[in-house]
């Protein structure tokens, strides 16, 4: 194998030209991590919708953007320690003499199960649906909430 | 694995795109996905515009082109951490150049569940004017 030396490139010793491509690779994650907010996952194909999950000390909050869905067309269940966002956008047919120049939105039906990171109160879980962005609230289960401690002094 | 419906919507992520013009308000553009149709009278745009609120579309007209601007208010308050982050919250902006002349005043904007439907009026075909030219 022949290591070729690029002439003018201080920090390439011949003898470790990988370990250069390693750092620089770290560094590349590490700045693509920046800018994504280290949190942000690329979608993965053949879901929908894509969710937001937050949480604050006593609940959940699932997001989800569904323009144009009405609250009827949803249909939103809970079990446990996940939620399941299913429906169907419908796109009403517009007057048959209508000549399209775009056609970029979409119509269909969806289902989607999103796991929860901790068991959630099923009866207090509370959802609506403003501005096309649906909002479930899903309030953490007793055993969930983290709890303070006190520690003692002997 | 489960039979997938061919049906079956499927997310696409936002379109983000590079303002041309420098932002004030820092965080990601998108451009909304469209439908635009015309019949002899109008012509039609819907708009998916999650998130924005009415007081916060802003549809100008402005020597054919049209642009819409949306912005959006992050749901989420202050003491909520993230666990998963799938889609970003960010501006709508998009701009079209109408080729037909609209009759500005009866345009119609109606936002409705995250949803733009802009009706855009054709103007009156215009009376054909003779101009007599004067001669001194």
């Amino acid at each position: 194998m022949t290591v070729r030396r690029i002439s003018d490139w201080p920090t390439w010793s011949w003898r470790s030209p990988f370990r250069e491509l390693e750092r620089m690779r770290k560094e590349m994650d590490r700045l693509f991590e920046d800018l994504t907010e280290g949190i942000f996952r690329e979608p993965r194909a053949g879901v929908y919708p894509l969710v937001n999950v937050t949480e604050g000390s006593d609940d959940y909050y699932v997001r989800a953007e569904l323009p144009g869905i009405k609250a009827e067309d949803l249909d939103i269940s809970v079990t446990g320690n996940s939620i399941s966002i299913a429906g169907e956008r419908k796109i009403p047919a517009e007057d048959e003499k209508a000549k399209y120049h775009r056609r970029e939105r979409e119509a269909g039906k969806f289902s989607r199960i999103i796991s929860l990171p901790a068991q959630v109160d099923t009866a207090r879980v509370e959802a609506s649906c403003v501005d096309g962005i649906l909002t479930v609230v899903l309030p953490k289960s007793e055993a969930a909430k983290p709890k303070q401690i006190a520690v003692k002094t002997m | 694995m489960a039979q997938r419906d061919p049906e079956a919507l499927q997310a696409k992520g936002k379109r983000e795109m590079k303002p041309t013009a420098e932002q004030t308000k820092p965080g990601p553009t998108f451009n909304p996905a469209v439908d635009i149709f015309e019949t002899d009278r109008e012509i039609t745009l819907l708009a998916d515009m999650p998130g924005v609120k009415a007081k916060d579309l802003n549809i100008d007209l402005h020597e054919n082109v049209l642009t819409l601007t949306g912005e959006v208010e992050p749901p989420e308050r202050t003491e909520e951490v993230d666990v998963l982050r799938e889609y970003q919250i960010g501006t709508y902006y998009r701009q079209f150049t109408l080729s037909e002349v609209i009759d500005q005043s009866k345009i119609d904007a109606e936002l409705k569940d995250g949803a733009l439907r802009l009706t855009m009026p054709k103007v009156e075909a215009a009376a054909p004017r003779k101009i007599t030219v004067k001669t001194r």
